[in-house]
């Protein structure tokens, strides 16, 4: 069985590579290379896997799966530059790509001490653009 | 492995009716669909690709690429066309969401080279909306 939790946050961020000069930047990002950045209400489902336990019917405890994402994840996503104040967006560019990529990296094995099995991690950008990840060997 | 998808829209009128049927056996088969003057959805599709990281970008595709392509292959000849009369791919076809689902695929798929020139991104798969609660797909797998 799949369980999905949907939670949101917000962030500014700058789509830029370092290694590239201003204008590679700007063919290859457009108005997300502007180097103030720009805003996004970000919309994130974590989805798991599992059967649900025999005793308490859940296959995780919705509570303990909300606050494994705050604490892991919101808390320091939610109101920030992500390229100044959310590692590792200080070296690799913020794409939702790499946001699902991290948000799976820092959820996996905390949830794993839980017994939790992360099957899919999806980053809404906009309600128009959307990224799925289903971990290094998907 | 990153799938990427991105949500366009367009509105079209259609009208089911099948050649080879009667004109009741339309009627009874399709309902309200087969009225002869046709009528409109909007209808809202997904479009997915799928491939690795671009280390120099960061992302799996071009969104704005994707965005060209669909805008090219999809929306100039779909939106606010009427699909039985000005769409080739309907003289014959009844225009049914699952036969314009794999229209789109189709034209997507015949085009994906032009825009996607490399080995990544390949195209995922192609979801329609007709309504909220009708909803049709199409991938490799699930041609």
């Amino acid at each position: 069985m799949l369980i999905t939790k949907r939670v949101e946050f917000s962030a500014s961020h700058v789509c830029r590579n370092p290694l590239l000069s201003d204008r590679e930047n700007q063919e290859l990002f457009g108005m997300a290379a502007n180097p103030h950045g720009h805003g996004h209400n970000y919309v994130v489902d974590i989805t798991l896997e599992g059967d649900p336990d025999p005793v308490t019917g859940m296959v995780l405890d919705l509570k303990k799966l909300k606050d494994v994402v705050n604490r892991e994840v919101i808390t320091s996503y939610d109101h920030r530059f992500l390229n100044y104040e959310v590692p590792p967006f200080d070296r690799v560019v913020p794409t939702p790509e790499n946001i699902a990529i991290d948000i799976w990296q820092r959820l996996q094995p905390q949830l794993a001490k839980d017994g939790g099995r992360l099957h899919a991690v999806r980053v809404y950008e906009t309600p128009d653009l959307f990224v799925d990840y289903l971990g290094e060997t998907a | 492995m990153i799938r990427v998808t991105r949500k366009y829209r367009f509105s079209a009128s259609h009208r089911l009716h099948a050649a080879g049927l009667s004109n009741a056996e339309n009627a009874g088969l399709y309902g309200k669909c087969n009225n002869p003057y046709g009528h409109g959805h909007d209808y809202e599709i997904e479009v997915s690709a799928r491939g690795p990281l671009d280390p120099r970008s960061g992302r799996a595709i071009d969104p704005a690429a994707l965005d060209r392509l669909v805008e090219e292959q999809v929306l100039r000849p779909f939106d606010h066309k009427y699909l039985n009369t000005e769409s080739a791919a309907f003289q014959k076809t009844v225009p049914t969401t699952e036969n314009l689902a794999r229209e789109i695929y189709t034209r997507l798929q015949a085009s994906w080279n032009s825009v996607f020139p490399g080995p990544w991104p390949l195209l995922d798969k192609v979801r329609i909306a007709e309504t909220p609660r009708n909803i049709f797909e199409v991938s490799e797998t699930h041609g």
